[in-house]
């Protein structure tokens, strides 16, 4: 029986130790505890996705876990997505493919696709389009970040972009 | 080369891809405490009384603020921010609720706590007692004789009432070969950006200032809101709209949280930091949704519209925020690219127990092109006409602009439609679509069973709304050049926009400017971000300001290089002598000059200071058009609607970049699907909400959504010096009023007839079974 | 919208876990998370003791025993969707997987929770109940097995006594090369249905429907075979006019009434999902089946 908890986790590759109340989400702890602000919170019911983080590389939603659930596990934002600076290919996609506009949805839409292209090397635009469905985006339409994913798992397969 | 017109990839994107953007919720400042907000369970009722004790005892809590414990200046009634003579009840909201409650969710209580966690906790240890009273819920009923009134002591629910309106109406219905008429209802919903409302408030006794970090889309608006209740002098109160996770008109309006949050954070002496959750959002944030339209179309032999006239009526919900602007800007959009010869529209803005109704995204306009758009493919189908070709015969011809319409707007100035060629892009939006070849896709799919549509609408959209938003362009001493607008980005991309247009007057690249956007201290007065008003406002004055400033560097450099001004050029951050690019002064160089320096005379009629500030201010609205076309299927046996292909040709004037203007186009047609057939704002007769989470009201998924297809037509306005008019709305506008047209059309052989949206699939499944039965 | 303050206890072992079910006041099993934490951050379940059952190895296991499929309780959604064993020995719970929330909610969702949350729309229970699976209970005083057309005992009661844990689903598995067929009517992908329909059928060498098992989900407080479905089926020659009128009987299921829809539209919606659900069975079963 306990309150608070001390965890220790892996997050973007860095291991951490923080005693945290046990209610404290993964969110919460991301955000306020390590002050890793870029995931957010839009529903705090598991619904719109902008929370979405990988644990242990799969996604999931990061307001429905306790912080002290992810104990002795690997957290993955999107802090850690670009090496020294250098943009994945999915970044450099969404900026290219204008796959993003407030940008409060995006690190959530990065999160799926990050998964979606490690499981799939070759997403039609409907398997792209089920994949994003866990994630709402009231800015772009989708049609961005559709065009985004399929660029950058063009890019991931060494082709080069349309028309290029 | 000019970078007005290129898809210059967005400043503002790598910051936000790398987890770096800055939200409300992303600051953190020392020692700030976190709110929480007791919010009414009734839609109506008195209070009778509030104890917080028992969670003023709760570890962690440090105060609990009600209405009886703001300043006497926070304790009046929020300012109506547009006052009209139809008005005839001005009620605004309290800050915190004072001896009544009017709508479910209505701020009621502020606890303030360590965390969130706590003040949540506490908030459910408030015991407010109410005295519950009728509500007035659906507000068709709510003008009925005997309905329960939303505000006591009241004998009816009418807020407001106004007719607008010209030409002849009565003469024209009596004379015209064919006149038909509709009962139309438009549900919208909600903003429901990803965002909820989010603000922190900080005060610093030392200098009397207090700092608002919120993302509000207009941070003058709160900061004047604040000054004209407290009396405080503007330049000691700072408003600053960080990174914002979208808008959609939701976050116009000053809200009656910020004032609470600031109060508390003055009394507190620590900063405070409410962030709405979404279950809030759904009850406290402002909604635009349900008007109902009786209206009326005379039509000539050939279809040729006579006459528009009816009733609108509006539900203004429990407050009048924002005045009566929503019904007003739907009456008079109505008539839209068409020429109608006499209008009359009889507006009454009605009083619920639901919260108040402010624009969102389309901002009444959608409801109004819906009635439009219905009236002629009723015609269409009367009189056996292409629903297509109808509007061709009414539109307004290019050569006819400027178009005055005959309408009056708010300030008293007649409405005129400056530019744009409405045939033409129906024409194109038709092309695109593939119209004329539908018959054959229609023909193939009943082959297979299947149920195929196609619907097109066209609007007009007044964008630019004045009276000005202000760009000041700066020159620092290192070189950089600063822009600073009062207008707040919601994601639109304003910081690009501006680059480009600044960069062209400058000769530099844009990523060279830097944009600060949405801070009152940028430039002294700001009116906000919505109505599609910032390019057109705002990009002429960084036009104006970055021309000013450009002007000023030549003649600084003039008198330094001993030169003459007209054999000076700009480029790479330079003022030089044409063809001596090595003769010249950096543009750190000028500012260093013109920020003075001891003993160096300033040249003639120079001012000291490398910056401008513009305020462009346009002599009346610009107009926005375009045309949609839906193609749907519906699968008659579950009411289910797919959209198969939809098709947008849109002109907003000069496009500044390509790429986000499709964006914006994009995300509103969504917007619009969502509009079209799944979000709606339920309440039961008792005002109580109904759909109050993300299941039970319904956003539009990338599952349900087709990739928008865009073409563009370019027609400048004469209106400001860019030729630039908005293009945030225009993809909501038509959308509802489209799709709707194709799900008609997909049922043509059952005789189905659609008065209301969103079109659930039981709605339509019900329609197709009464259709069915009376064949 | 945060959790309420709750006590929490991580078991390893699932004597450890019906311990503390057994032993703590208002407990709560957390399992995948996907519906009680939003019931936590909502308000709606303030639990004092919240049993996080995700570190009990042994209820995660997925294996084949004597013609059936075990699967533990806390086996993910995703995992089983992605399960060979599953793909190839029970074909409907891969098909109707598919359509369980979002990729992102099945990576942590178990068909356990699902099966004690109980949503009336959700997938999993119309699945088991079409295939007689049998539900393994266990608590400090022992095992019970139960049958999954007794596991619903009402709206959003699962067979379930205080102290005891869902541990594992027995699903007897269908003879190779039979049809299964799962359709579903939601508002928008992954939603919960508003009627969805799950079939399994053999064809005989005769041609002739050997075996039918249908339920449906979304209509009614839990899922509902459909017997007289069933028996309409059994011994005749499938045919698009056969199901139509099989399907006919799942308009007599009582139906629910929600903010989505009306019990009228559910039973209408249930009729055609149970009709395309056949169809789709009888395709597959032409054409090799499972």
């Amino acid at each position: 029986m306990a309150e608070r908890l001390e965890i220790t986790l892996t997050v973007n590759g860095e291991q951490v130790t923080r005693e945290v109340p046990v209610r404290l989400t993964l969110a919460d702890f991301l955000r306020h505890e390590l002050e890793l602000t870029g995931t957010h919170l839009g529903c705090e019911h598991g619904v719109c996705g902008a929370c979405t983080i990988l644990l242990d590389g799969k996604t999931a939603r990061s307001c429905l876990l306790l912080a002290v659930q992810t104990d002795g596990m690997s957290v993955d934002t999107v802090e850690g997505m670009a090496d020294n600076g250098a943009l994945t290919p999915l970044q450099q996609a969404f900026i290219d493919n204008h796959g993003l506009q407030c940008g409060f949805c995006t690190p959530g839409m990065l999160a799926t696709l990050t998964e979606l292209l490690d499981t799939i090397a070759d997403p039609s635009e409907q398997e792209v389009r089920e994949w994003l469905s866990g994630n709402i985006c009231r800015c772009t339409g989708y049609q961005g970040i559709v065009d985004a994913a399929l660029a950058a798992a063009k890019a991931l397969r060494g082709e080069s972009p349309a028309g290029v | 080369m000019s970078w007005i017109g290129s898809a210059v990839p967005r400043l503002e994107d790598a910051s936000l891809l790398t987890g770096k953007g800055k939200f409300v919720d992303d600051i953190h400042l020392p020692n700030a405490l976190q709110a929480a907000v007791v919010r009414s369970p009734y839609a109506h009722a008195r209070i009778t009384g509030i104890d917080a004790a028992a969670a003023l005892d709760m570890p962690g809590v440090h105060a609990v603020f009600t209405h009886a414990d703001l300043p006497a200046a926070l304790q009046a009634a929020m300012p109506l921010l547009v006052p009209n003579p139809a008005i005839r009840y001005p009620v605004t909201q309290h800050v915190l609720a004072a001896d009544a409650v009017h709508f479910v969710g209505e701020a009621v209580a502020l606890v303030i706590a360590e965390d969130r966690y706590i003040a949540e906790d506490a908030a459910e240890r408030v015991f407010v007692d109410y005295d519950p009273l009728p509500a007035a819920g659906d507000f068709r009923d709510a003008l009925k004789p005997g309905a329960a009134v939303a505000h006591e002591g009241r004998d009816d629910n009418v807020a407001a009432e106004f007719t607008v309106g010209y030409g002849e109406t009565d003469a024209a219905f009596a004379g015209a070969a064919h006149v038909f008429r509709e009962t139309l209802f438009q549900h919208r919903g909600a903003g429901h950006a990803m965002e909820c409302r989010t603000m922190l408030a900080s005060y610093e006794a030392v200098t009397d200032t207090l700092t608002i970090w919120a993302n509000t889309q207009s941070p003058h608006q709160l900061r004047d809101v604040y000054c004209r209740m407290t009396g405080q002098a503007d330049n000691r109160v700072r408003v600053i709209a960080p990174d914002t996770g979208g808008g959609f008109g939701s976050k116009v309006q000053a809200y009656p949280e910020h004032l609470a949050v600031a109060a508390a954070a003055i009394a507190l002496g620590r900063p405070v930091k409410y962030i709405e959750d979404r279950r809030e959002h759904f009850t406290a944030t402002h909604q635009e949704r349900d008007q109902h339209y009786d209206v009326e179309i005379a039509v000539d032999g050939d279809g040729r519209i006579k006459g528009v006239r009816g009733a609108l009526v509006h539900d203004c919900g429990a407050h009048l925020a924002w005045g009566i602007i929503t019904p007003f800007i739907s009456a008079t959009t109505l008539p839209g690219p068409y020429v109608v010869p006499a209008y009359q529209m009889k507006v009454t803005g009605v009083f619920t127990n639901k919260v108040a109704t402010t624009p969102v995204r389309g901002a009444g306009r959608p409801q109004a092109v819906f009635a439009m758009e219905r009236l002629l493919d009723r015609v269409a189908r009367e009189l056996s006409l292409d629903p297509a070709e109808v509007r061709r015969r009414n539109f307004v011809p290019a050569d006819a602009m400027p178009y005055k319409v005959g309408l009056t707007f708010r300030d008293g100035s007649p409405v005129i439609y400056d530019s744009g060629d409405y045939p033409t892009c129906q024409e194109k939006a038709l092309a695109l679509a593939g119209y004329d070849a539908f018959k054959e896709r229609r023909d193939a799919a009943r082959a297979e069973g299947r149920h195929i549509g196609i619907g097109t609408a066209s609007y007009v959209e007044g964008t630019g709304l004045g009276p000005f938003e202000g760009v000041s362009v700066q020159i620092m001493p290192a070189g950089n050049i600063v822009a600073q607008t009062g207008a707040a980005a919601q994601g639109q991309g304003h910081q690009t926009m501006f680059a480009q247009i600044i960069a062209d007057r400058l000769g530099v690249a844009p990523e060279a400017v830097t944009v600060i956007g949405g801070e009152t201290t940028g430039v002294a007065y700001g009116i906000g971000t919505f109505a599609s008003r910032v390019t057109a406002n705002a990009g002429p004055s960084a036009h104006l300001a970055a021309g000013n400033l450009r002007d000023k560097m030549i003649r600084i450099a003039a008198h330094l290089l001993e030169a003459a001004e007209d054999d000076l050029d700009l480029a790479d951050g330079r003022v030089f002598v044409k063809g001596v690019p090595e003769m010249g002064k950096s543009f750190g160089e000028i500012a260093v000059f013109a920020n003075g320096m001891p003993g160096f005379s300033m040249p003639d009629g120079i001012t000291p200071g490398l910056d401008d500030t513009s305020y462009f201010t346009p002599e009346r609205s610009t107009y926005a058009n375009g045309a949609h076309v839906a193609e749907v299927e519906v699968d008659i046996e579950t009411g289910r609607v797919s959209i198969l292909r939809y098709v947008t040709a849109h002109d907003c004037g000069t496009i500044i970049n390509p790429m986000m203007v499709e964006g914006q186009v994009a995300g509103g047609v969504v917007h619009g699907i969502g509009n079209a057939l799944f979000e709606w704002m339920r309440y039961d007769e008792a005002a109580q909400p109904v759909t109050v989470n993300f299941g039970e009201y319904l956003l539009p998924l990338a599952t349900e959504t087709p990739s928008i297809e865009q073409t563009h037509m370019e027609t400048p306005t004469p209106l400001n010096p860019l030729g630039v008019k908005g293009a945030g709305e225009g993809g909501t506008i038509p959308a509802a009023a489209a799709i709707v047209a194709a799900i008609e059309n997909a049922l043509a052989p059952l005789d189905v007839k659609i008065t209301e949206v969103p079109v659930t699939p039981e709605y339509l499944l019900d329609l197709i079974a009464k259709a069915e039965a009376a064949q | 919208m945060k959790p309420p303050p709750f006590s929490y206890h991580r078991p390893e072992s699932l004597p450890q876990a019906l311990d503390f079910l057994a032993t703590l006041d208002d407990p709560k099993i957390l399992a995948g998370g996907q519906s009680l934490m939003p019931m936590m951050n909502f308000r709606y379940v303030m639990p004092a003791n919240i049993i996080d059952i995700n570190r009990v190895a042994e209820l995660s296991t997925v294996e084949e025993t004597g013609g059936a499929l075990r699967i533990g309780a806390m086996a993910r959604q995703r995992d089983l969707e992605l399960s060979d064993l599953v793909r190839q020995r029970c074909p409907l719970l891969h098909e109707a997987l598919l359509n369980v929330g979002h990729v992102q909610t099945r990576n942590r969702g178990t068909i356990g929770g699902s099966l004690s949350h109980l949503d009336p729309a959700a997938e999993m229970p119309a699945v088991l109940h079409a295939h007689d699976a049998t539900l393994h209970a266990a608590s400090k005083r022992g095992t019970r097995d139960i049958a999954m057309a007794d596991w619903s005992q009402g709206f959003m009661t699962p067979n379930l006594e205080p102290d005891e844990i869902l541990t594992a689903i027995t699903i007897p598995c269908w003879p190779s090369g039979h049809g299964y067929g799962f359709v579903e009517f939601a508002r928008r992908h992954g939603d919960f249905a508003m009627a969805g329909a799950a079939v399994l059928l053999t064809v005989d060498a005769g041609g002739k429907i050997g075996r039918a098992a249908v339920a449906v989900t979304g209509v009614d407080n839990g899922p509902v075979r459909l017997p007289e479905t069933e028996a309409a089926l059994i011994g005749q020659t499938p045919s698009p006019d056969l199901f139509e009128s099989a399907a006919e009987h799942a308009a007599s299921v009582p139906g629910i009434e929600d903010v989505h829809a009306t019990k009228e539209y559910r039973r209408k919606l249930a009729v055609v999902m149970t009709k395309r659900a056949l169809g789709q069975a009888f395709d597959r079963a032409k054409s090799g089946g499972a």
